[in-house]
């Protein structure tokens, strides 16, 4: 028998006692729940008063030219508490900025809930350009400082735009 | 023992700056000095293992006691560039790592060789992605490539005997032989398709066909 994480209906019952009725969805005896933007923070917070604890993942979607997406970009939020075993999925969804005097997308940061989040947060910016408000140090973490794309964004092309190739040619005149 | 032509022996006899000849005892061996330099430098290869993935998997094993790299005097791994004569680039080389690979290989001493080990090192192989460079002998020089996908331990002991004949064959003490830049780019393994059709395009009939149809409309 495959194991599965206990329920986590009292959970969700808090927080929609709370927050009025979020939307929920369940899959394969995961739980998730889609929080808006604008209260993304809050009822993170939430969520880790009611023993979240452990923050697993963050890392996130990009739903360019995906059937029946209303959304460009899915963040995924993966919690578990360690008292009581349960896990709960939280997502929340992101646009481009309409207007192009912003800075991109932008969720704020849950490095003041979880320490566990910089790095994670620092990898979803480098990989996907998402700015996290209020992150101590939103440097890129697995591309070089000097790369300027967000290469697992949809509209990058798979090889690139010639940064492979953009290093000097050392030969044996002067190595 | 190939040291190439030489002679020896109480029989040879060679001019004395008096103009006089002059007798060669038996234990005088004649020969080329860049002949012995490559002598010696090809049976005592020290590697550098710039090992990224699995083909750092089959150099260990070539390193190893089944395989045995001691015969052929290229057992002694060392991981500073300083101590080191051959590169021996096994496995995928991202962007990020390429800067590193050629700070190392500029810090290797002369006379120094490169081995391509591996489709990843050569080509890129199927990691044809915005982060891995397509064959490190785009930005570095190489002398030997070996195929596979790893290769196998025997495929890069011939290669390293080959480049032994290589450096015996070519050698000279003061590097005379290393590739120009014109040649390590004819050389390069893989070259990349816009690049090949604007470099071949008179000769292209595929190019050809298609000018000469966008000629008509």
């Amino acid at each position: 028998m495959p194991y599965v994480p206990p329920a986590v209906d009292d959970v969700l019952a808090a927080v929609t006692g709370r927050f009025g009725g979020l939307e929920s969805g369940r899959f394969r005896d995961q739980t998730s729940l889609t929080v808006p933007e604008s209260q993304s923070l809050e009822v993170l917070a939430f969520l880790k008063g009611l023993g979240f604890d452990l923050l697993i993942d963050v890392t996130c979607v990009d739903y360019l030219e995906y059937r029946g997406a209303k959304h460009r970009y899915g963040l995924v939020y993966l919690l578990t508490s360690t008292t009581t075993n349960q896990r709960l999925t939280v997502r929340v969804f992101v646009d481009d900025p309409t207007s192009p005097d912003e800075a991109g997308p932008t969720v704020r940061s849950v490095v003041p809930l979880w320490q566990a989040a910089d790095w994670l947060e620092r990898e979803v910016w480098d990989m996907f350009g998402i700015r996290f408000a209020g992150h101590p140090d939103l440097r890129r973490l697995v591309m070089p400082e000097e790369f300027t794309a967000h290469p697992l964004r949809k509209d990058y092309p798979l090889q690139g735009r010639g940064e492979r190739h953009n290093f000097p040619v050392i030969s044996r005149d002067h190595s | 023992m190939a040291i190439g032509p030489m002679t020896a022996g109480p029989m040879t006899t060679a001019s004395s700056p008096a103009g006089g000849r002059l007798e060669l005892p038996e234990n005088v061996v004649v020969s080329r000095l860049d002949e012995l330099a490559n002598w010696c430098r090809k049976n005592s290869l020290w590697p550098m293992p710039f090992a990224t993935a699995c083909c750092g998997i089959e150099l260990m094993a070539t390193g190893a006691s089944k395989h045995d790299l001691a015969r052929f005097g290229a057992e002694v791994f060392r991981f500073s560039p300083r101590q080191c004569d051959l590169m021996i680039v096994a496995g995928r080389v991202v962007m990020k790592m390429l800067p590193v690979l050629q700070r190392i290989w500029q810090q290797m001493h002369e006379p120094k060789w490169c081995i391509s080990m591996g489709a990843c090192a050569s080509t890129g192989g199927v990691f044809d992605t915005y982060a891995v460079v397509q064959g490190i002998d785009r930005f570095i020089p190489v002398d030997m490539y070996v195929p596979g996908c790893p290769p196998r331990p025997e495929q890069l002991i011939q290669a390293i005997i080959d480049l032994q004949d290589k450096i015996q064959a070519e050698g000279t003490i003061t590097g005379r032989e290393f590739d120009t830049s014109q040649r390590q780019l004819r050389k390069r393994a893989l070259v990349e398709a816009d690049e090949f059709l604007v470099l071949d395009a008179a000769r292209n009939p595929n190019v050809q066909r298609s000018l000469s149809a966008a000629a008509r409309t």
